[in-house]
């Protein structure tokens, strides 16, 4: 499969502590890749570099072979890459409806808007229920719910995620995978960061394991899965 | 509670506008004195529902509003101005080229005063709208208070401190209501069009609204921008209502920003129609206030007047509704046809 996104040698720096030292990644087109490590490892930073919404930052990021990495992170939205924020941050007073529409900011394709409108209603039917209320009013699995669709209003070709089973009960993790698939089937391609690794390595067609800024180990989903290291580190198993 | 249907919206909208129109003009009647104030509450109005475009909607908190309004009054001034009277005024020092030899309409100049008002908005904007909250403020404050500085001294533009005096009292009631008209057309518009929302959701997370690809600063520039030009427009209305300027602080200074922020505070941050509420409620009372100034006599005693006491009554009541009322009349919503039903129905149920 072609290759639609590659960060190379990313180094990300906040004043003097190094987030990022150095790591080199591949996103093929329609797969899920993820990330995985603990707390502080670098995994919103990772991101926020691709988004270029960190101040500091060394290396290159290529998509679709073409270097992203000085463009402003409202080029890089329209260029096809959507970031699902760590936090969902989805704005409190403006209706469920309004954050949607937020979401499609900038396009001007009216079909496309209300296709994948209705697509993004079909996937969260509570969502449906709800447009008219506030943001802020919608329960905690809900907002995560509003913010993926929010940003799958911005038509990406890339979907990042960064951490979006935080703070949910197992059901509605559960249910956020599902999502991820259903994303996948529409054959968009999505960088998921996680610290949840088991549901991430199960569903990921490639994982890397990120600690203290460097990439310590990288595979195939299932074979992170049954690694010794990961296993004992990532997934409790003594 | 029952919904008011688009059409009927529409009709009472109209049949309000309409009672607007005989009010204003059948607004002689109230007198030469309640007829001035009928028009100072439009100019105040512009210059609250311009701020609160950029304090309230836009969510970034500027103090440079006596700025942009002086702008606009020495600009639109200096433009009618007849001639003779510029020899006259300006005796210290006499009045620079082309301006000494100009004289233009009221509609050109008061809009030119709001394109140099604008401009200014663009000049100051520019560097001090990457800086963040407190930072901002600060930076808008000293702006105001240098153009005040600079109207003090540069007395063959401005006539520094003798003032600008004869102006044309071009501005009545019609004048300053068709502004208000424009102005709240096109704030309202522009606070429910696409670019409102990315302003609204600004206010509330500029850093998600900047991952939603929102060009943040492009967004905050031009709802300063447009917040400058009203201000400067309303400036001009307001040199043309009161027919003489000079660089007082108490009279286009830091003063002048805190009333209209008194205004817009009382109205609800971000509500247009709050801020015309807030702008109407501020003329009255700080006529009535008045009274304070000057002796009262109550049972025979006589209570000496202190001036600035109205001002002094006015700063208590902006720090109560800040602390116990934060939302004001209206939070950041829109007074409407619904809202008005919504409130006599509970009235009604409330009497039964
Ligand atoms: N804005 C910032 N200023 C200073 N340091 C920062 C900033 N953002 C992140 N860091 C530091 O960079 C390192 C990596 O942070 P990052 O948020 O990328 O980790 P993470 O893997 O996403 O962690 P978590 O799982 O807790 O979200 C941490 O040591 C963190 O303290
Ligand atoms: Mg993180």
């Amino acid at each position: 499969m072609p290759e639609i996104l590659k960060i190379e040698d990313l180094k990300v720096h906040y004043g003097v502590i190094n987030a990022i030292k150095g790591i080199n990644v591949r996103v093929n087109a329609g797969e899920i890749v993820t990330l995985i490590g603990a707390n502080g490892a670098g995994k919103s930073s990772t991101l926020n570099a691709i988004m270029n919404l960190v101040t500091s930052k060394k290396g290159k990021i290529l998509y679709e072979g073409q270097d992203i990495t000085k463009r402003s992170t409202a080029e890089i939205v329209k260029s096809g890459i959507v970031l699902v924020p760590e936090g969902r941050r989805i704005f409190p007073n403006l209706t469920v409806q309004e954050n949607l529409m937020i979401g499609s900011y900038g396009r001007s394709d009216k079909d496309g808007i209300k296709r994948d409108f209705d697509f993004v209603l079909s996937l969260f039917p509570r969502i449906k229920e709800r447009l008219k209320q506030p943001g802020g009013t919608l329960s905690g699995g809900e907002q995560q719910m509003l913010a993926i669709g929010r940003a799958l209003m911005g038509s990406p070709q890339i979907l990042l995620m960064d951490e979006p089973s935080l703070g949910l009960a197992p059901l509605l993790v559960k249910m956020v995978f599902e999502v991820i698939r259903k994303i996948k089937d529409e054959g968009k391609t999505i960088l998921l960061v996680e610290q949840n690794a088991t549901m991430a390595l199960a569903n990921a067609d490639y994982a890397y394991v990120l600690e203290t800024g460097k990439i310590t180990l990288e595979g195939s989903g299932k074979s992170l899965l049954a690694h010794e290291g990961v296993r004992k580190s990532y997934l409790g198993v003594k | 509670m029952k919904k008011i249907s688009l059409k009927i919206n529409l009709i009472l909208t109209i049949a309000f506008l309409i009672g607007i129109y005989f009010f204003l003009s059948n607004v002689n009647i109230l007198g030469d004195y309640w007829s001035r104030i009928v028009t100072l509450v439009a100019i105040y109005s512009i210059m609250a529902v311009s701020y609160t475009l950029v304090n309230g909607i836009t969510g970034i908190f500027s103090l440079g509003q006596a700025g942009f309004i002086a702008i606009g009054a020495y600009t639109s001034a200096l433009l009618t101005l007849s001639i003779q009277q510029k020899e006259m005024s300006f005796f210290i020092q006499p009045l620079i080229w082309p301006l000494n030899s100009i004289q233009i309409g009221f509609l050109p100049a008061t809009i030119i005063g709001g394109l140099v008002a604008a401009f200014f908005a663009f000049l100051i904007g520019y560097p001090s709208l990457r800086l963040t909250g407190d930072y901002f403020a600060i930076a808008t404050l000293a702006f105001a208070e240098i153009i005040r500085i600079l109207i003090q001294n540069l007395y063959g533009v401005t006539n520094g401190t003798l003032g600008l005096k004869g102006i044309n009292p071009y501005t009545n009631v019609w004048w300053a209501w068709s502004w208000l008209l424009v102005t709240v057309i096109v704030i309202g518009s522009l606070k429910y069009s696409s670019y409102g929302r990315a302003l609204r959701a600004i206010s509330e997370d500029p850093v998600a609204a900047k991952v939603m690809g929102i060009d943040v600063f492009r967004h905050q520039m031009m709802a300063f921008v447009i917040s400058g030009f009203f201000a400067g427009v309303s400036g001009a209305l307001y040199a043309h209502w009161i027919t003489t300027l000079d660089p007082r602080p108490t009279s286009l200074g830091v003063m002048l920003t805190f009333y209209v922020l008194i205004m817009i505070v009382i109205g609800g941050l971000g509500s247009i129609t709050g801020a015309i509420l807030g702008a109407i409620f501020f003329a009255f009372v700080s006529q009535w206030l008045r009274i304070f100034e000057s002796n009262i006599t109550i049972f025979g005693f006589t209570i000496p007047g202190v001036p600035g006491m109205s001002m002094l009554i006015l700063s208590v009541l902006f720090i109560i509704v800040m602390i116990f009322w934060r939302r004001g009349l209206m939070g950041k919503e829109e007074l409407n046809w619904q809202k008005i039903y919504n409130f006599f129905k509970k009235v009604e149920v409330q009497n039964e």
